[in-house]
């Protein structure tokens, strides 16, 4: 039993606190933080960046549901980060190459995204459940690894097409792409939708399905759930594959819907920024969609900073304070919640009842 | 009656003593003697130079440091309980530390400041983690974060104006080099004469000898001062304890609290040390962003591959080192020839599995001796854009061969708070 | 009886007594564990503290070794008063502990074990070493001080935590169900040991509650009933069914003659069950044949780890068996053969079970009640449909089980952690009992709950035996095995030894079967 002090207080002082401790960190550099936060929120009204905001914590919120079905099953996957990359590489070369009818073609390279990044999830996964290596390493490494498999992969003899300075996949016919959904000034990413339904079936998954129940339980106690008839392996496999998957899309509304090609240069870290927004949302799905789009506009609003001379790194420091005091605030409420409800149900059970030494048992 | 009943509460496994257990040091030994041969033959066989040149030994050692120190951090956090995945946050405001500290008061003000910066963050992770018992993966990943932002934000406020370049520092004062002269000198003759073995030890040992920092030399010598402190002092002792079963330590008296916020203040220093190592060797590059670039992973790969021991984890530092020294300074085809020196090691393993009789460990090894070298025998060099990566791939191998034989102390990364068991 | 609720006769005055607790109140949120807790323990004596599990024992030496501060009460040692804020002020005091869950890092070596928190005494260096070779010599550790923990068997790690308590120079020692691990010839060496050190002056508390070990160590025995000192006593003079009264109060559940509801219809089948034991050449399980018929509740005695865990855990399928099959004969008397199954396809075969450690296999204890009731049951109605859950339906079903087995809640959401033991147990018996089962596996099933839910499940268990259900009963506590089996078997070293009829068995003769003393060619 959780009450909405328990789910929305610890993000709520995490955040002033974060605001706080920025505050003083502006003023010792010599720059007056209600302009630098006003500046931020004002930027919020300009031009596209309400829109931009949303685009960027779509990718955020995939990446953010990846890492949360690792957590369900306590699972460290911090190889979002690579199996987001690699199949972003993989469906953009796919998409390059391939020519289909429109909704087909889009379909197709999901779905080689979706393949892409469970198989580059299935080594950590093997790893783990065969060898017993921590997941936490195996994807560390595979983290670094995917930036040579990209350079390999987008090089010119291989797949990549040069373009001036930067080098990247070949581009996406428009029967491939995702149309766009006009909006002000900018446009919003047609994959937002996607999103949502991917959110929407992840909360499905995990409270209505079987499969989830038994994901949560193993999750929660391997030992409970093996003489409750489920096999720790398995789920351990099947949570870091789908996590994988739901990875592997991470970098599909940028591809689709705006970039059509995969370059060198594409945004990294939506993978570690996943592990922040899991975290912030406490695995829940609505609760990522906060934790995204507070992390998306701390993203596009620091940019405004630069006009008042502060450095917009502020934001990334906001960020990492946000993250640290969010878990630490969870974990003392969690614990106050804990004592308060078995003195609730000591309570509950001491009234009228004489002998309550003989309802404790050992201590 | 047999008394050695099988209880529930005990292992069931019976009393194994290990028979003449080999020193520790001697065991080292023989490992640096086995790898040097090793090399040494592929270097002969395949006729590439730089598996054993001074060259190539001298970047091995600078890029070893920062990974060695790390990994000597990782020891510290993780043998008090606590995994440390933060050592790369720690790292970065080391790197920053020293840049900053080198520019306006030398070296050694830098290696100070960078030791400082790293300690603060450990700081941070043994509050998250110890006081608050925060997960140590979930406190690591927000201290990486931070680290970040913090290091961007100071150089951004500090170098930026200086170096015109919010994403690097100006040039800071490096540590001098001392080189063994005369021993180096003999070493080279020694090298030019292409005999075979002595001419690649030597070449190896050349390039540990010259031009040798102190910042080189300090960090080496933790490694043994760390192995005596953590195991033959009191200090140590207890510092363990809290690793292997914090509570029964806090039953003898131990103030578990206080050993973990310790180590991992330790621990960040050493990180911090290990961003130092980056700025302020001759060779390396000045603060510059993202220089890190997972060292501290690497660190804490190369201390679990040492099996949570000091003279272990010199050894993976060594092994990384090597492998990304030999990439810079010998390219692919160097590369490919380790490959080779890998197809000798694993035939060795090989027969000294059969001569132990474990048929399937030998078959296991036959075959991958056989890809190997089908892999060298098939290409003249690597593609270049995984070469760098050699380290990592040679990580993933050693954790899927070796990982069910490692031990790590028993309580490491538990939450624990006092007077609840 | 009168003795058991008249306290016994004071003890006679030996002296200042070692420790003196008077009126020690111990109260944890919703329950109080100690009460008016009073104790005097005469010096050079082995004082016995006996109590059923779950009576507050574990907390009073908690509080008495300075883990836990009493909220009322006061503590003498020595005749003078203490207060103890931690262990450290218990050493100090000359008080040690010998814990029943061993206080030892396995990775530290015998040494660094016992150096550990004393290094202030002789270093951890050579003068260290020869203090520890002199307390080995006198407590029979043959271990060297560089060897690893992990390489020593139950006995000698005991000895390490005597060897512990000593080189800290405590006169007082505890010592926490000391025997619960031992086979009968380390309980000997133990005793052996505890005699010379009594007679070398030192002070022991021996907490047990096997009634035959007191007898045969202590001079004095104080009972401990529902938090409280119900009486002490000469155990020289004093009964075993006196003691055991005292220890239950009136309630001690007599063999009850009852009509036998046992069918001809076999419900289980095991033969020749087998299980290698890891890194041992016996093996765990050791050609384990027998059936069980509905209606029957096959009970299995023996000492704790002979392979009853792990005959448990192979049933279930948690472990995979070397050799031997594992049938189940459903209603219809169509038998499967299960050996190669998976616990879930063995669950919904009809298996019920009701592990021995409750939260690490029954319960997921940050979850509610309700999300509790669906775990092994996650396959079948009326908590899930298909693929999908039934959420209102695991809600209803909680209800009922709440209701039924009086599970005392304030409501079916609270986490199950909340619960006191007693509670979770009736929740987890219910929920074991709803699913039709055609066999209940139970591995003590009233270990820690209090003695109403005691009886509560005891009551249940026999209805469904009434109903027709198998039951493989697993206990440690041989009243319970006699009240409620219709046949025993007994257990010594991962193989059935003997058989038992509780009709006529008594508690002492099953005992003397579980440690092996009847077979004389063992030796």
């Amino acid at each position: 039993m959780t009450s909405w002090r328990t789910k929305l207080l610890p993000p709520l002082l995490a955040i002033v606190f974060a605001v706080l401790l920025s505050a003083i960190a502006l003023i010792i550099s010599g720059a007056d933080p209600l302009q630098a936060y006003g500046t931020m929120i004002g930027q919020m009204f300009k031009g596209s960046t309400a829109v931009d905001t949303v685009n960027l914590a779509t990718v955020y919120y995939l990446s953010g549901l990846a890492v949360a079905i690792g957590f369900q099953m306590n699972l460290f996957n911090i190889g979002v980060e690579g199996q987001y990359r690699f199949a972003a590489v993989v469906a953009a070369i796919a998409g390059g190459a391939m020519k289909l009818p429109p909704v087909i073609h889009v379909i197709a390279i999901l779905v080689v995204a979706v393949v892409a990044g469970m198989a580059y999830a299935a080594v950590p996964a093997i790893l783990k459940v065969t060898r017993g290596v921590s997941e936490v390493i195996s994807t560390i490494m595979l983290n670094a690894i995917v930036a040579g498999i990209i350079a390999f992969l987008i090089n010119a003899d291989q797949f990549g097409v040069q373009r001036g300075n930067n080098i990247g996949t070949r581009v996406i016919e428009p029967s491939g792409r995702i149309p766009g959904i006009p909006l002000g000034s900018g446009t919003l990413f047609g994959f937002v939708v996607i999103a949502a339904l991917i959110g929407g079936a992840y909360w499905f998954m995990l409270n209505r399905t079987r499969f989830g129940f038994e994901l949560k339980a193993s999750g929660e106690s391997t030992t409970a759930a093996a003489a409750g008839g489920v096999s720790a392996k398995k789920m351990t496999l099947i949570a870091m594959l789908l996590s994988g998957g739901v990875a592997g899309l991470v970098a599909m509304p940028e591809l689709l819907g705006r970039d059509y090609s995969y370059g060198i240069t594409a945004t990294q870290m939506y993978g570690f920024t996943g592990i922040a927004v899991a975290l912030l949302g406490r695995n829940h799905p609505g609760g990522i969609a906060l934790g995204a789009l507070l992390w998306a506009f701390l993203d596009t609003s620091a940019v405004s900073l630069e006009q008042i001379n502060v450095s917009k790194e502020i934001a990334t420091i906001m960020q990492g304070i946000i993250v640290l005091s969010v878990v630490v605030a969870y974990e003392v409420v969690r614990r106050a919640d804990l004592a308060a409800e078995q003195r609730r149900v000591g309570r509950a059970l001491a009234g009228g009842k004489g002998s309550s030494v003989a309802e404790g048992g050992a201590v | 009656m047999s008394t050695d009943v099988a209880l529930e509460s005990a292992p069931a496994t019976p009393v194994r003593r290990r028979r003449g257990r080999i020193p520790g040091w001697l065991r080292g030994v023989i490992w640096a003697v086995i790898a040097i041969a090793v090399i040494s033959t592929a270097s002969y066989s395949t006729g590439v130079a730089a598996l054993t040149s001074s060259n190539t030994a001298s970047t091995a050692l600078r890029l070893a440091l920062p990974i060695l120190l790390c990994a000597l951090g990782g020891l510290w956090a993780e043998r008090a309980g606590v995994v440390n995945i933060g050592l790369e946050g720690m790292m970065i405001l080391g790197t920053w530390g020293a840049a900053w500290g080198s520019y306006y008061g030398g070296v050694w003000s830098g290696l100070l400041a960078a030791l400082l910066f790293g300690a603060l963050g450990g700081l941070l992770h043994a509050v998250a983690t110890v006081t608050f018992n925060v997960n140590h993966i979930v406190s690591g990943v927000a201290i990486n974060l931070l680290g970040l932002g913090v290091t961007k934000y100071l150089a951004n406020l500090i170098f930026a104006p200086i170096s015109g370049n919010p994403r690097q520092s100006p040039p800071v004062p490096k540590f001098d080099t001392y080189s063994a002269t005369f021993l180096s000198d003999w070493l080279g003759d020694l090298e030019k004469q292409q005999r075979v073995g002595i001419s690649d030890v030597a070449g190896i040992l050349r390039g540990l000898v010259t031009e040798v920092a102190p910042l080189t030399m300090i960090a080496i010598i933790l490694v043994p001062v760390s192995f005596w402190v953590l195991w033959k002092t009191r200090f140590g002792l207890r510092l363990r304890s809290c690793g292997e079963n914090p509570v029964a330590a806090e039953s003898l008296g131990v103030n578990v609290y206080l050993h973990k916020y310790v180590a991992v203040i330790i621990s960040g220093a050493f990180a911090g040390m290990g961003g130092a190592s980056l700025v302020l060797l001759r060779g390396g590059a000045d603060y510059l962003e993202n220089q890190t670039n997972g060292r501290g992973y690497i660190g804490l790969a190369a201390m679990i591959f040492g099996n949570w021991r000091p003279g272990g984890l010199l050894g993976g530092a060594a092994l990384f080192g090597y492998a990304d020294g030999l990439q810079l300074a010998g390219g692919g085809e160097a590369v490919l020839a380790l490959l080779y020196g890998a197809v000798i090691l694993v035939a060795v393993i090989v027969i000294v599995q059969l001569f132990r009789r474990q048929w399937i460990a030998a078959g296991l090894g036959v075959v991958g001796a056989g890809i190997l070298y089908a892999i060298y025998w098939a290409n003249d060099t690597l593609p270049s854009d995984l070469i760098p990566y050699t380290a990592h791939f040679v990580t993933l191998i050693v954790l899927a061969v070796a990982s069910q034989r490692l031990r790590p102390p028993k309580a490491d990364g538990q939450p624990y708070r006092r007077g609840e068991d | 009886m009168s003795t058991a609720e008249a306290p016994a006769e004071a003890v006679p005055d030996r002296g200042v007594p070692a420790v003196q607790l008077t009126g020690i109140t111990k109260r944890f949120p919703g329950v109080v564990a100690n009460s008016d807790v009073n104790l005097t323990v005469a010096a050079g004596e082995v004082h016995a503290i006996c109590g059923e599990n779950g009576a507050g024992k574990s907390t009073l030496m908690k509080i008495l070794y300075g883990m836990q501060p009493p909220d009322e009460g006061t503590i003498a040692i020595n005749g003078e008063e203490v207060k103890l804020r931690n262990p450290q002020d218990a050493i100090r005091a000359g008080i040690g502990m010998v814990h029943q869950h061993f206080m030892l890092a396995d990775n530290l070596t015998v040494g660094e074990n016992v150096f550990l928190g004393a290094e202030g005494l002789h270093g951890i260096g050579r003068a260290a070493r020869a203090r520890l070779a002199e307390l080995a010599e006198r407590t029979g550790l043959h271990a060297k001080p560089e060897t690893l923990l992990e390489e020593l068997g139950v006995a000698d790690r005991q000895r390490v935590e005597i060897v512990k308590v000593l080189y800290r120079g405590a006169k007082i020692i505890i010592l926490d169900e000391p025997t619960a691990v031992l086979v009968p010839q380390e309980v000997d060496a133990l005793f052996a040991t505890v005699r010379e050190m009594k007679a070398g002056g030192y002070t022991f508390l021996f907490i047990s509650h096997k009634l035959d070990e007191v007898r045969a160590i202590a001079d004095t025995v104080t009972v401990i009933r529902r938090g409280t000192t119900v009486g002490t006593a000469d155990p020289k003079t004093i009964t075993s069914r006196q003691l055991a009264e005292m220890m239950v109060g009136s309630e001690l559940p007599s063999p009850e003659t009852r009509e036998s509801t046992v069918t001809d219809r076999d419900v289980l089948r095991l033969s020749g069950l087998t299980l290698g034991a890891e890194g041992s050449d016996r093996n765990a399980l050791d050609d384990v044949t027998f059936t069980v018929r509905a209606g029957e509740v096959l009970g299995i005695a023996g000492v704790e780890g002979n392979g009853q865990t792990e005959l448990v855990e192979t049933i279930m399928g948690m472990r995979k068996p070397s050799g031997g099959t594992i049938e189940l004969v459903d209603a219809e008397g169509k038998a499967r053969d299960l050996t190669k199954a998976g616990t879930l396809a063995r669950r919904e075969a009809g298996i019920g079970y009701i592990a021995e450690d409750r939260t690490r296999h029954s319960l997921l204890l940050t979850q509610p009640l309700w999300v509790n009731r669906i775990l092994g049951y996650q396959t079948r109605e009326p908590v899930s449909k298909g693929q999908l859950l039934d959420i209102a339906g695991a809600r209803a079903d909680t209800e009922r089980i709440v209701r039924d087995y009086d599970v005392r809640t304030p409501g079916i959401d609270v986490p199950a952690a909340a619960l006191s033991g007693g509670n979770q147990q009736k929740l987890i018996v219910g929920r074991e009992l709803s699913g039709n089962p055609v066999l209940l596996v139970a591995s003590h099933p009233t270990r820690g709950v209090d003695v109403g839910a005691q009886a509560l499940i005891w009551e249940q268990i026999r209805q469904a035996r009434a109903a027709g259900l198998a039951v493989l009963l697993i206990s440690a506590d041989l009243d319970e095995l006699i009240g409620l089996s219709d046949t025993i078997r007994v257990m010594l070293r991962g193989r059935l030894v003997s058989e038992a009829d509780p009709a006529t068995v008594t508690p002492q003769e099953l005992g003397s079967a579980m440690t092996g003393a009847g077979e004389g060619d063992e030796e």
